[in-house]
Protein backbone atom coordinates (compact mmCIF):
# COMPACT_ATOMS: atom_id res chain seq x y z
CA UNK A 1 0.00 0.00 0.00
CA UNK A 2 1.45 2.96 -0.96
CA UNK A 3 2.17 5.80 1.46
CA UNK A 4 0.02 8.77 -0.74
CA UNK A 5 -3.00 6.62 -0.13
CA UNK A 6 -2.99 5.64 3.65
CA UNK A 7 -0.92 9.76 4.55
CA UNK A 8 -4.57 11.55 3.94
CA UNK A 9 -5.81 9.00 6.44
CA UNK A 10 -3.65 9.68 9.11
CA UNK A 11 -4.03 13.15 8.81
CA UNK A 12 -8.04 13.36 8.85
CA UNK A 13 -7.59 11.07 11.84
CA UNK A 14 -5.26 13.09 13.40
CA UNK A 15 -7.16 16.11 12.97
CA UNK A 16 -11.23 15.01 13.46
CA UNK A 17 -10.12 13.13 16.33
CA UNK A 18 -8.44 16.25 17.79
CA UNK A 19 -11.62 18.37 16.65
CA UNK A 20 -13.95 16.40 18.27
CA UNK A 21 -12.42 15.40 21.16
CA UNK A 22 -10.90 19.04 21.66
CA UNK A 23 -7.73 17.45 22.63
CA UNK A 24 -4.29 16.13 21.56
CA UNK A 25 -3.99 12.71 19.99
CA UNK A 26 -0.94 10.83 19.09
CA UNK A 27 -0.34 8.21 16.50
CA UNK A 28 0.75 5.17 18.02
CA UNK A 29 1.77 1.88 16.98
CA UNK A 30 1.13 1.39 12.94
CA UNK A 31 1.44 -2.66 11.79
CA UNK A 32 0.26 -4.67 8.84
CA UNK A 33 -2.17 -7.13 9.51
CA UNK A 34 -0.94 -10.18 8.47
CA UNK A 35 -4.18 -12.73 10.36
CA UNK A 36 -7.99 -11.86 9.87
CA UNK A 37 -9.11 -9.18 11.25
CA UNK A 38 -10.62 -9.70 14.80
CA UNK A 39 -12.47 -6.47 16.18
CA UNK A 40 -11.32 -4.71 19.07
CA UNK A 41 -15.10 -3.40 20.12
CA UNK A 42 -17.37 -1.31 18.79
CA UNK A 43 -16.69 -0.65 15.02
CA UNK A 44 -18.11 0.98 11.96
CA UNK A 45 -16.90 -0.09 8.60
CA UNK A 46 -16.67 1.67 5.37
CA UNK A 47 -16.18 0.56 1.77
CA UNK A 48 -14.19 2.61 -0.88
CA UNK A 49 -15.20 2.11 -4.83
CA UNK A 50 -13.63 3.56 -8.17
CA UNK A 51 -10.17 4.57 -8.74
CA UNK A 52 -8.90 3.37 -5.17
CA UNK A 53 -10.87 -0.18 -3.57
CA UNK A 54 -11.03 -1.41 -0.22
CA UNK A 55 -12.78 -0.96 2.79
CA UNK A 56 -11.88 1.37 6.19
CA UNK A 57 -12.87 0.09 9.94
CA UNK A 58 -12.41 2.84 12.86
CA UNK A 59 -13.17 0.73 15.69
CA UNK A 60 -12.46 1.35 19.68
CA UNK A 61 -12.39 -1.01 22.90
CA UNK A 62 -16.27 -0.33 24.32
CA UNK A 63 -15.28 1.41 27.61
CA UNK A 64 -13.33 4.10 24.73
CA UNK A 65 -16.01 4.04 22.35
CA UNK A 66 -18.59 5.30 25.89
CA UNK A 67 -16.16 7.59 26.74
CA UNK A 68 -16.17 9.62 23.16
CA UNK A 69 -19.61 9.31 22.88
CA UNK A 70 -20.44 10.77 25.96
CA UNK A 71 -18.07 13.43 25.45
CA UNK A 72 -19.76 14.58 22.18
CA UNK A 73 -23.77 13.88 23.55
CA UNK A 74 -22.35 16.52 26.69
CA UNK A 75 -24.00 13.97 28.70
CA UNK A 76 -23.85 10.00 30.08
CA UNK A 77 -24.52 7.45 27.52
CA UNK A 78 -24.95 3.47 28.48
CA UNK A 79 -22.14 0.93 26.93
CA UNK A 80 -25.34 -0.69 25.67
CA UNK A 81 -27.28 2.52 23.93
CA UNK A 82 -27.41 2.61 20.10
CA UNK A 83 -25.88 6.25 20.54
CA UNK A 84 -22.48 4.85 20.97
CA UNK A 85 -22.62 2.92 18.22
CA UNK A 86 -24.20 6.13 15.76
CA UNK A 87 -21.03 8.02 17.16
CA UNK A 88 -18.27 5.49 16.14
CA UNK A 89 -20.05 5.21 12.78
CA UNK A 90 -20.36 9.19 12.41
CA UNK A 91 -16.47 9.40 13.29
CA UNK A 92 -15.50 7.09 10.48
CA UNK A 93 -17.50 8.80 8.12
CA UNK A 94 -15.79 12.32 8.85
CA UNK A 95 -12.58 10.69 9.10
CA UNK A 96 -13.02 8.90 6.13
CA UNK A 97 -14.94 11.58 4.06
CA UNK A 98 -12.01 14.06 4.79
CA UNK A 99 -9.19 11.99 4.14
CA UNK A 100 -10.82 11.07 0.53
CA UNK A 101 -11.67 14.85 -0.28
CA UNK A 102 -7.99 15.43 0.38
CA UNK A 103 -7.26 11.97 -2.19
CA UNK A 104 -9.85 13.50 -4.52
CA UNK A 105 -7.57 17.20 -4.81
CA UNK A 106 -5.07 15.13 -5.91
CA UNK A 107 -7.22 13.61 -8.54
CA UNK A 108 -8.49 10.14 -7.70
CA UNK A 109 -12.09 9.57 -8.26
CA UNK A 110 -14.44 7.38 -5.86
CA UNK A 111 -17.38 6.88 -3.61
CA UNK A 112 -18.04 6.18 -0.08
CA UNK A 113 -20.61 3.96 1.19
CA UNK A 114 -22.37 5.11 4.34
CA UNK A 115 -20.69 3.49 7.29
CA UNK A 116 -22.36 0.37 9.14
CA UNK A 117 -21.33 -0.81 12.16
CA UNK A 118 -19.06 -3.83 12.24
CA UNK A 119 -20.96 -6.71 14.31
CA UNK A 120 -18.69 -9.76 13.04
CA UNK A 121 -16.32 -11.11 14.74
CA UNK A 122 -14.06 -11.27 12.17
CA UNK A 123 -13.33 -8.96 9.01
CA UNK A 124 -11.79 -9.14 5.53
CA UNK A 125 -8.06 -10.22 5.71
CA UNK A 126 -4.89 -8.49 3.76
CA UNK A 127 -3.97 -10.30 0.71
CA UNK A 128 -1.15 -9.73 -1.84
CA UNK A 129 -3.15 -7.20 -3.41
CA UNK A 130 -5.07 -5.35 -0.28
CA UNK A 131 -2.70 -5.09 2.81
CA UNK A 132 -4.60 -4.04 5.59
CA UNK A 133 -2.54 -1.60 7.86
CA UNK A 134 -3.40 -0.79 11.04
CA UNK A 135 -2.94 2.32 12.93
CA UNK A 136 -3.48 3.38 16.45
CA UNK A 137 -4.51 6.54 17.49
CA UNK A 138 -3.73 7.70 21.41
CA UNK A 139 -6.29 10.16 22.66
CA UNK A 140 -6.89 10.77 26.46
CA UNK A 141 -10.42 8.29 25.71
CA UNK A 142 -8.75 5.79 24.81
CA UNK A 143 -7.43 4.01 21.93
CA UNK A 144 -8.98 4.73 18.31
CA UNK A 145 -7.82 1.60 15.62
CA UNK A 146 -8.24 2.23 11.99
CA UNK A 147 -7.67 -0.81 9.76
CA UNK A 148 -7.53 -0.02 6.11
CA UNK A 149 -7.25 -2.74 3.26
CA UNK A 150 -7.54 -0.95 -0.21
CA UNK A 151 -5.78 -1.41 -3.09
CA UNK A 152 -5.39 0.73 -6.60
CA UNK A 153 -8.04 -0.28 -9.31
CA UNK A 154 -5.81 -2.00 -11.48
CA UNK A 155 -8.06 -1.16 -14.49
CA UNK A 156 -8.60 2.05 -13.91
CA UNK A 157 -4.70 2.76 -13.00
CA UNK A 158 -4.26 1.58 -16.39
CA UNK A 159 -7.01 3.74 -17.94
CA UNK A 160 -5.07 6.67 -15.99
CA UNK A 161 -1.82 5.59 -17.64
CA UNK A 162 -2.72 5.06 -20.70
CA UNK A 163 -4.85 8.67 -20.92
CA UNK A 164 -1.35 10.34 -19.46
CA UNK A 165 0.58 8.49 -22.54
CA UNK A 166 -1.66 9.50 -25.08
CA UNK B 1 -21.97 25.01 24.06
CA UNK B 2 -20.96 28.20 22.69
CA UNK B 3 -24.60 30.14 22.88
CA UNK B 4 -24.57 32.62 19.90
CA UNK B 5 -27.47 35.87 19.29
CA UNK B 6 -30.46 34.58 18.46
CA UNK B 7 -31.42 34.81 14.62
CA UNK B 8 -35.15 35.36 14.30
CA UNK B 9 -37.05 35.44 11.29
CA UNK B 10 -37.29 39.01 9.87
CA UNK B 11 -40.96 38.60 8.98
CA UNK B 12 -42.39 37.73 12.40
CA UNK B 13 -39.24 37.81 15.02
CA UNK B 14 -39.87 34.21 15.34
CA UNK B 15 -37.31 31.42 15.98
CA UNK B 16 -36.04 29.92 12.22
CA UNK B 17 -37.50 26.47 11.55
CA UNK B 18 -34.82 23.77 10.79
CA UNK B 19 -35.15 20.24 9.06
CA UNK B 20 -32.23 18.53 9.62
CA UNK B 21 -31.13 15.59 7.16
CA UNK B 22 -28.46 12.88 8.08
CA UNK B 23 -28.58 9.53 8.17
CA UNK B 24 -26.54 9.46 11.80
CA UNK B 25 -28.73 9.67 14.81
CA UNK B 26 -25.46 11.06 16.38
CA UNK B 27 -24.68 14.11 13.79
CA UNK B 28 -28.26 14.91 13.72
CA UNK B 29 -28.64 15.50 17.25
CA UNK B 30 -25.31 16.91 16.93
CA UNK B 31 -26.49 19.69 14.89
CA UNK B 32 -29.85 20.62 16.46
CA UNK B 33 -27.79 20.84 19.24
CA UNK B 34 -25.99 23.96 17.52
CA UNK B 35 -29.01 25.46 16.07
CA UNK B 36 -30.59 25.27 19.31
CA UNK B 37 -27.69 27.78 20.38
CA UNK B 38 -28.55 29.73 17.55
CA UNK B 39 -32.01 30.29 19.14
CA UNK B 40 -33.46 27.98 16.43
CA UNK B 41 -36.66 25.25 16.34
CA UNK B 42 -35.65 22.21 15.09
CA UNK B 43 -38.87 21.43 12.97
CA UNK B 44 -38.17 18.05 11.88
CA UNK B 45 -35.52 15.26 11.00
CA UNK B 46 -35.05 12.62 8.53
CA UNK B 47 -32.68 10.16 7.84
CA UNK B 48 -32.32 9.72 4.27
CA UNK B 49 -33.11 11.90 0.84
CA UNK B 50 -36.82 10.73 0.18
CA UNK B 51 -37.91 11.48 4.08
CA UNK B 52 -36.60 14.71 3.10
CA UNK B 53 -38.25 15.54 0.77
CA UNK B 54 -41.84 14.61 2.20
CA UNK B 55 -41.27 15.93 5.04
CA UNK B 56 -39.79 19.67 3.35
CA UNK B 57 -43.36 19.41 1.75
CA UNK B 58 -45.05 19.05 5.31
CA UNK B 59 -43.05 21.23 6.90
CA UNK B 60 -42.04 23.78 4.99
CA UNK B 61 -39.04 24.70 6.83
CA UNK B 62 -37.03 28.16 6.79
CA UNK B 63 -33.79 26.28 6.09
CA UNK B 64 -32.68 22.44 5.27
CA UNK B 65 -29.15 21.23 6.86
CA UNK B 66 -28.56 18.22 4.16
CA UNK B 67 -26.02 15.27 4.85
CA UNK B 68 -24.86 13.88 1.17
CA UNK B 69 -23.86 10.53 1.65
CA UNK B 70 -27.15 8.84 2.69
CA UNK B 71 -29.11 5.20 1.62
CA UNK B 72 -31.97 4.81 -0.81
CA UNK B 73 -31.64 9.12 -2.20
CA UNK B 74 -28.62 10.65 -1.56
CA UNK B 75 -28.16 14.54 -0.46
CA UNK B 76 -27.62 16.22 -3.25
CA UNK B 77 -30.36 14.60 -5.74
CA UNK B 78 -32.85 15.62 -3.13
CA UNK B 79 -31.49 19.12 -2.48
CA UNK B 80 -32.61 19.21 -6.53
CA UNK B 81 -36.29 17.45 -6.27
CA UNK B 82 -36.76 20.02 -3.11
CA UNK B 83 -35.76 23.02 -5.17
CA UNK B 84 -36.99 21.82 -8.29
CA UNK B 85 -40.47 21.98 -6.80
CA UNK B 86 -40.15 24.69 -3.97
CA UNK B 87 -37.62 27.19 -5.72
CA UNK B 88 -37.61 29.25 -3.05
CA UNK B 89 -36.19 26.36 -0.60
CA UNK B 90 -32.86 27.43 1.20
CA UNK B 91 -30.59 24.37 1.15
CA UNK B 92 -27.24 24.20 2.71
CA UNK B 93 -25.30 20.73 2.40
CA UNK B 94 -23.21 19.33 5.32
CA UNK B 95 -21.03 16.75 4.44
CA UNK B 96 -17.36 15.43 5.32
CA UNK B 97 -16.65 14.60 1.62
CA UNK B 98 -16.51 18.02 0.46
CA UNK B 99 -13.91 17.80 -2.61
CA UNK B 100 -14.72 20.75 -5.13
CA UNK B 101 -16.94 18.36 -7.67
CA UNK B 102 -19.16 17.47 -4.93
CA UNK B 103 -19.47 21.01 -3.86
CA UNK B 104 -20.23 22.29 -7.55
CA UNK B 105 -22.90 19.57 -8.28
CA UNK B 106 -24.67 20.67 -4.81
CA UNK B 107 -24.52 24.44 -5.82
CA UNK B 108 -25.87 23.19 -9.57
CA UNK B 109 -28.50 21.30 -8.20
CA UNK B 110 -29.68 24.39 -6.18
CA UNK B 111 -27.97 24.16 -2.86
CA UNK B 112 -27.32 27.76 -1.59
CA UNK B 113 -24.15 26.71 0.46
CA UNK B 114 -21.47 23.61 1.61
CA UNK B 115 -20.41 23.24 5.46
CA UNK B 116 -17.69 20.34 5.74
CA UNK B 117 -17.94 18.03 9.11
CA UNK B 118 -16.47 17.92 11.61
CA UNK B 119 -19.25 21.04 12.15
CA UNK B 120 -17.79 24.22 13.68
CA UNK B 121 -20.44 25.63 15.41
CA UNK B 122 -18.93 29.70 14.65
CA UNK B 123 -18.85 28.01 10.72
CA UNK B 124 -22.40 27.04 10.76
CA UNK B 125 -24.02 30.18 12.02
CA UNK B 126 -22.10 32.15 9.73
CA UNK B 127 -23.57 30.15 7.15
CA UNK B 128 -27.10 30.25 8.15
CA UNK B 129 -26.80 34.06 8.54
CA UNK B 130 -25.30 34.79 4.92
CA UNK B 131 -28.14 32.18 3.15
CA UNK B 132 -30.82 33.52 5.43
CA UNK B 133 -29.58 37.34 4.02
CA UNK B 134 -32.53 39.89 4.39
CA UNK B 135 -35.05 37.39 6.14
CA UNK B 136 -33.16 36.93 9.56
CA UNK B 137 -32.21 39.24 12.11
CA UNK B 138 -30.11 39.17 15.02
CA UNK B 139 -30.50 41.09 18.02
CA UNK B 140 -28.64 44.09 16.66
CA UNK B 141 -30.13 44.75 13.52
CA UNK B 142 -33.84 44.23 15.50
CA UNK B 143 -32.55 47.40 17.67
CA UNK B 144 -31.62 48.95 14.99
CA UNK B 145 -34.95 48.34 13.21
CA UNK B 146 -36.39 49.60 16.13
CA UNK B 147 -34.40 52.97 16.55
Amino acid sequence: MKMELIQPFINSADAVLAQSLQCETRVGDVSMEEETYRRKGVAAIIEINGDIEGRIILDTDPRTAMHIAAHLAAGEVEASDDLVRETICELANMVIGNAITSLNDQGFRFKISPPQVHAAEQGLSGNEETEALVMCFETPKGSVFMNIAMHYNRRRKEERTAAVAG
Amino acid sequence: MEQFAALVRAKDNKPLRYLIVDDSIFARKNLAKMLESFGGEVAGEAGDGCTAITEYERLHPDLVLMDITMPQMEGIEAAERIVRQYPQARVVMVSSVGYQENIVAALQKGARHFVQKPVKADVLYEVVRYVMGDDVLTPQTVGAGGQ
